[in-house]
């Protein structure tokens, strides 16, 4: 019977984590038709999430567009379809691996500094500060975060789109030797219009779902310096999860 | 009842509890305005709940907290908000914005309320100087000492100009001497200003120097309120066990847990 409470209890704190995070959001988005907005956090916050992210994103992207064109050359390679390989890594990144990785690696800088920011601010009384000042912690320190990450998200999903094919390019062409001209070709030749999007839609609702994440694990932080700490894990490990489990229903809602 | 008379805080009826402990069982509490009152009690007796029951930092399970005869608790969290224009709190480890230099910390109340940057400065020099820290504008949290961060906390409480004035262990991992220059500025402050002060403390000594009315909070519940110059000679055993800082007494040491005596 042990095993059956335990799993009752898991199943219970899930609904409850996920209750809450929903009544965060909604409790957030409610401040984006009053003001005041605060443009100079938001921008602050983007520059955050964006700017300072750009380094691990691109190395991410460019490693991962190499490291794709030179496994299916391999396999094409067998079958003497090697011009079909810019097809994949476009495809691929456009679809998939751009959204997600760039949301994996997001979710690990970002998701982890936005819950421990504002679990250090809740431990150390900061967040009841702002209250005492007549401030809205909701609106000063959650919204600008959450906007930040859903805006920026699919700026960062474009520019490792572009680095991720250029990767591809370098390795099929530069140590590959494939025609560059039949390489570019066959990039554009396949893909739609809907493939880019598909992924930008992707990459909004991941920088939501990491903002929300990071911002709620912190705001409800509790117990000092562990409490950041186990607030900090939550947020990177929830948020990935999050990402790889929404990815799923995502592709199957647009592509299905 | 006239208005002269009526209580700048009542409280009616406060309970909280957090699963099976009651933290605070029926607390009723007037505070008249310009009066400053201590709230004395163990660690875990629930003065900070009370304090936050009362700002709305914490939801209470039942209750009333009137401020000029209007029920805070029965408002929405914008009108909340309007109304902490009204007070200024000093948290116990200061809450000081790290991110922000000590100027922006005092003035922030002001900054975000539409007071331009040119006057929101001039009146937080105005008061870091009221504190004893001129020319300290431009320095950041983590530079400053913990007295410092004390007085610039306490700074920005009042900046604002509010009526009611909160102090949550004002004096608490301060060397004597800060101490007494804290306890001397919230003095000045209920002296100059004629601000209701709530302050919450164990510290005996600036219980007595700062304080008209002393509130000593035990099992949950107001256990006795007297005036600050009659406590050294009150004989109530719970007051004397706990001024005198016995661990022998009414109160249970190893069951302070609110239902202990």
């Amino acid at each position: 019977m042990s095993w059956l409470q335990g799993f009752g209890a898991w199943i219970e704190e899930i609904l409850a984590h996920l209750g809450l995070y929903a009544s965060f959001l909604g409790r957030t988005l409610k401040r984006l038709g009053s003001r005041p907005l605060y443009w100079r956090l938001i921008v602050q916050q983007a520059e955050m999430v964006g700017v300072q992210s750009l380094p691990v994103v691109l190395l991410t992207a460019l490693f991962t567009g190499m490291v794709l064109a030179l496994q299916s050359y391999i396999a094409f390679h067998r079958f003497g379809a090697e011009s079909m390989v810019a097809v994949v890594v476009s495809l691929s990144m456009l679809r998939e691996l751009g959204p997600v990785l760039v949301g994996l690696m997001v979710s690990g800088r970002v998701g982890a500094s936005f819950a421990a920011e504002l679990g250090t601010m809740r431990v150390s009384e900061q967040i009841d500060a702002l209250w005492t000042l007549s401030t809205d912690p909701v609106r000063y320190l959650i919204l600008p975060r959450l906007l930040a990450a859903t805006l920026m998200l699919p700026l960062l999903v474009i520019v490792a789109d572009m680095i991720g094919i250029t990767g591809g390019y370098v390795i099929s062409v530069g140590m590959l030797h494939q025609n560059p001209s039949v390489y570019i070709d066959k990039t554009t030749l396949y893909l739609q219009l809907n493939d880019f999007y598909s992924g930008l839609v992707k990459a909004g609702f991941f920088g939501m779902l990491i903002g929300l994440i990071g911002c709620t694990e912190g705001f409800y932080c509790r117990g000092g310096a562990a409490g950041v700490g186990r607030a900090t894990t939550r947020a990177v490990v929830i948020a990935s999860m999050s990402i790889l489990v929404s990815d799923y229903f995502l592709t199957a809602w647009m592509f299905g | 009842m006239s208005e002269a008379q009526q209580p700048r805080i009542r409280i009616r009826g406060l309970c909280k509890r957090f699963g099976d402990k009651v933290v605070l069982d029926g607390i009723d509490l007037d505070v008249m305005p310009g009066e400053s009152m201590t709230v004395i009690g163990m660690s875990g007796s629930g003065k900070s709940v009370l304090i936050k029951c009362i700002l709305g930092l914490m939801k209470p399970d039942a209750g009333e907290v009137l401020v000029d005869g209007e029920n805070w608790l029965g408002l929405d969290e914008y009108e909340q908000l309007k109304r902490m224009r009204r007070v200024g709190m000093l948290f116990q480890g200061s809450a000081l914005f790290d991110s922000l230099p000590v100027w922006e910390n005092v003035a922030f109340a002001l900054l975000h309320h539409g007071e331009s940057r040119e006057a929101a400065r001039s009146r937080a020099s105005e008061v870091l100087e009221w504190v004893d820290l001129p020319g300290i504008e431009e320095k950041m949290p983590a530079e400053l000492s913990g007295g410092m961060a004390k007085r610039v906390g306490l700074a920005r409480a009042i900046c604002h100009k509010p009526d009611i004035v909160f102090f949550d262990e004002p004096t608490t991992g301060l060397d004597p001497i800060m101490s007494d220059v804290i306890n001397r500025l919230i003095v000045r402050l209920h002296r100059d200003f004629d601000s209701t002060i709530v302050t919450i403390t164990h510290d005996m000594k600036s219980a007595k120097m700062i304080s008209d009315t002393i509130t000593m909070l035990a099992h949950a519940r107001i256990h006795r309120q007297l005036p600050a110059n009659k406590l050294e000679s009150d004989q109530d055993p719970v007051v004397r066990q706990f001024i005198e800082g016995r661990a022998e007494g009414p109160i249970n040491v190893s069951e302070r847990n609110g239902t202990g005596t």
